[in-house]
């Protein structure tokens, strides 16, 4: 008598068969606004990536929605470059023939109802043609703006409704609104034609392999876990710096700014993994449930003057080139308050982390490009050496190296080689790229994946977003008030404001 | 750089790494395996090769012991780091007469500490690889049947002495077919497999294990049909209810066809996989293969006996 097969009884499928890929079943891509940067430095390459690395299922669909007057050879010959530029795997023309085939476009406008239309009978073809099933995922690579109107096209020309067994999902990039009432607001627009859980919010970060490592870190060690709390910790810093100005970005950024572009969404995430307590399992109703205690755990300092502090990059030369100040870029009206560093102290107030401030900063023009989370621990309540012999011993650190050069770093004193007992600090450095695997895959790819076997973990949920808005706004109000944010040079590490408002805590910014 | 250690000791090579260290930092850090090579001195280029290409996924010291030549009893050695030894660096044992003896004493001083052990044959292969002095001190255990001659006999002695920890590049080979198979009954409709036909050189042990993967747990007839000149497996059918899904991939094609029963047609890319990228899939997890083993020892007995 053969095996039985039904949905989610696959004989093939044992538990202990960890060989076996999982491949995304039968399944298509509609990608909006597929000519920008994000499409083509990532998304096209990072599709390519999963084909070559076999787990695109064999009758993939790829469809091109945007404002350009191509036909699908255009398209695909577009997608070819940017894949032999930005692909992490090697170009094999014979696993580009097999993607090629599956490539559609639809040139239109959002608000030209016959090009849905276009592309509903695009989609309906490719499941004749190529077998997609009718599972279609719409990666809306468009600025928030342009949501609700695609939203509701998507509705309109039914291709928001899935059939039977099918899925339709929808994913979306940050930012997801500009304050706490636009979030919402938006919220409401995609969830009234996507169900919740087909709606895919993508934060690149979470992809990234050591953000997934952090808790792996947590909690299949023994060895951090007793320390991670308000006994051991002094504070927590964590910075997302990039070296670059905003480059042709004016547009999307001004009005947007430092604090709304990067801590809202990455860094409070980041900060709600460091912080939250262990998850009863990697599920994502658990996982989401612990980041949600802890952010809705955060509070704002009392005079947020005292305790946050904005940038905005003046002009100058940064290594050794002459660099524009954010006034002088392309299409940024004078007197423009837009913040470009933005540095804030929150405290959770939960018994883990009692006293414990998390510091968040981030900024565009800052000394180089560097991601870290810094757990930095107390001093030791006694120490029995004579006081000349341990100044030179800070603080132990424990440093998750986020990008570049992904990693850990542990700083703790060690002894001085010669007679007198002198103690020093010395890092210790794991290399993620050492110990596993210099072909990490890219975020994208991860994610990709992911949405196209409808497995969530690893994305923001819509409460996650509304309470990171909850603790942003009133320090974005606060900041309204104040006008013009005080200047720093282009290569520094922010303003004086940042390094003052540490000091007022007796503390100083590591130097990532 | 490539450094020559004539009439050596395994400890003075181990203090000429620490040395190689410290001087040029040559060494890569944070490795996460030991994998020892035990090949004759025709494989070893050919394996050095594919071990360096897997540590740049799975960062390793590689030890490559070969069989003792005749001669005044002795060890020659080779350390082989930076750009010619991959991401990794790559000690070469040559032992000369009685030095050959016991080869778990020429490899212990170069062990990284509390590291696990891989011990790989890209050869011939012991009757009974976790009773090999180099087997026993290992985590993992990886034979290549397909180089061994007479294949089925091999597998057959695998299976007699199989112990947890052993696998064969051979199911490795079998990976990408196994995942398509699978993938294709992940999806509606859900219809039986009734029967399977698999195409190819029915000889090659990937086929043979693939066969019996699939007899064992599908719990349908397997057929084989041998294809002149095929390097490997050419194509699979399974009879389902609703019709046929016919996988094909003809010999000296890299595209592997999929005709489903709708009349849907796909195109997938499957070249032969390389030595190296069956390596860097074994490597990647060290605790035994359970489904492997009950392939090895319970399907492929079962096969065997049902065709013949």
């Amino acid at each position: 008598m053969p095996a039985r097969i039904a949905a989610g009884v696959n004989p093939l499928r044992q538990t202990q068969d960890r060989r076996l890929p999982r491949i995304a079943g039968p399944s298509g891509l509609v990608i909006f606004g597929v000519t920008g940067d994000l499409s083509r430095k990532k998304l096209l390459p990072a599709i390519y990536d999963l084909a070559n690395r076999g787990l695109l299922p064999p009758g993939f669909g790829l469809t091109g929605f945007a404002r350009r007057d191509w036909n699908a050879d255009h398209f695909a010959e577009v997608t070819k470059q940017a894949v032999q530029e930005h692909a992490r795997t090697p170009f094999r023309e014979r696993v580009w023939r097999q993607l090629e085939a599956g490539i559609r476009f639809v040139p239109g406008e959002f608000d030209d109802d016959a090009a849905f239309d276009r592309l509903a009978e695009t989609v309906a073809e490719l499941d004749r043609e190529r077998g997609t099933g009718g599972n279609h995922a719409f990666y809306l690579s468009v600025p928030p703006g342009a949501f609700p109107l695609v939203c509701r096209q998507l509705a309109r020309s039914g291709l928001s409704d899935s059939k039977g067994d099918a899925w339709r999902r929808v994913v979306i990039e940050k930012p997801f609104g500009h304050d706490l009432a636009s979030a919402l607001e938006l919220q409401k627009v995609v969830e009234s034609v996507f169900p919740g859980d087909s709606v895919f919010r993508i934060d690149h970060y979470l992809g990234k392999e050591t953000v997934q490592n952090l808790l792996a870190l947590r909690f299949a060690n023994q060895m951090f876990e007793p320390i991670w709390n308000a006994h051991y910790v002094d504070h927590v810093q964590i910075t997302m710096a990039e070296d670059i100005g905003i480059g042709s970005r004016a547009g999307y950024y001004d009005g947007i700014g430092a604090a709304r572009d990067v801590i809202q969404n990455h860094l409070l995430q980041l900060l709600a993994l460091t912080a939250m307590e262990e998850p009863v399992s990697f599920d994502p109703a658990p996982l989401r449930a612990e980041k949600e205690k802890v952010l809705s755990a955060v509070v704002l300092p009392k005079d947020l003057s005292r305790h946050t502090a904005r940038g905005q990059y003046s002009a100058g030369w940064q290594g050794g080139e002459k660099v524009l100040g954010y006034h002088d870029e392309d299409g940024i009206p004078p007197g423009s308050t837009t913040d470009t560093f933005a540095a804030i102290r929150v405290d959770v107030d939960t018994r883990r982390w009692a006293g414990v401030p998390f510091y968040l900063r981030t900024g565009k023009r800052l000394g180089r490009r560097v991601t870290e989370i810094a757990i930095v621990f107390k001093r030791a309540p006694h120490l029995p050496f004579a006081l000349p012999d341990t100044q030179e011993l800070g603080q132990n650190a424990l440093v998750i190296r986020v990008q570049p050069d992904e990693g850990v770093t542990v700083r703790f004193g060690a002894k001085v080689p010669g007679t007198a007992m002198e103690v020093r600090d010395v890092t210790m450095d794991f290399g993620y790229g050492h110990a596993f695997t210099e072909n990490s895959p890219e975020a994208y790819e991860r994610l990709i994946l992911d949405v196209l076997l409808g497995d969530p973990p690893l994305f923001p949920h819509s409460k996650e977003v509304e309470l990171s808005w909850r603790i942003l706004d009133p320090i974005l109000q606060h900041w309204e008030r104040k006008g013009m944010p005080d200047s720093y040079r282009p290569g520094t590490w922010g303003p004086d404001s940042a390094h003052e408002m540490l000091a007022r805590d007796g503390r100083a910014w590591r130097r990532p | 750089m490539k450094i020559q250690l004539h009439d050596t000791t395994s400890s003075k090579i181990a203090s000429q790494l620490v040395k190689l260290r410290e001087e040029g930092g040559a060494v890569a850090l944070g490795r996460v395996l030991t994998l020892l090579v035990v090949a004759d001195e025709d494989d070893v280029e050919e394996a050095v090769d594919a071990a360096n290409q897997a540590s740049r996924e799975h960062p390793c010291r590689v030890i490559v012991v070969t069989d003792a030549v005749p001669g005044a009893d002795g060890l020659d050695a080779e350390i082989r780091v930076g750009g010619d030894a991959g991401a990794s660096e790559v000690i070469l044992l040559h032992p000369r007469g009685a030095a050959g003896g016991d080869p778990d004493t020429l490899v212990t001083p170069l062990l990284l500490p509390d590291a696990p052990i891989v011990t790989w044959w890209p050869g011939a292969a012991p009757d009974d690889p976790s009773d090999h002095p180099l087997g026993r001190m290992a985590q993992r255990r990886i034979t290549d049947v397909m180089r061994c001659g007479h294949p089925l006999r091999s597998l057959a002695r695998l299976a007699e002495h199989h112990a947890p920890g052993d696998t064969d590049l051979a199911w490795a080979r079998a990976t990408l077919w196994r995942g398509l198979i699978a993938e294709s009954l992940d999806e509606p409709p859900y219809t039986r497999v009734d029967a399977i036909r698999i195409a190819g050189n029915t000889d090659h042990p990937s086929l043979l294990l693939l066969g019996a993967w699939l007899r064992y747990f599908l719990k349908a007839d397997v057929t084989l049909e041998a294809v002149e000149a095929a390097p490997a497996i050419t194509g699979v059918t399974l009879v389902r209810e609703n019709g046929n899904v016919v996988m094909e991939r003809p010999v000296d094609s890299t595209i592997l066809r999929i005709d489903e029963p709708t009349g849907i047609k796909h195109r997938v890319s499957l070249p032969l996989r390389t030595l190296a990228d069956s390596l860097i899939e074994d490597l990647r997890r060290l605790d035994p293969d359970e489904v492997y083993g009950e392939v090895l020892t319970k399907a492929l007995p079962e096969l065997v006996e049902e065709l013949a």
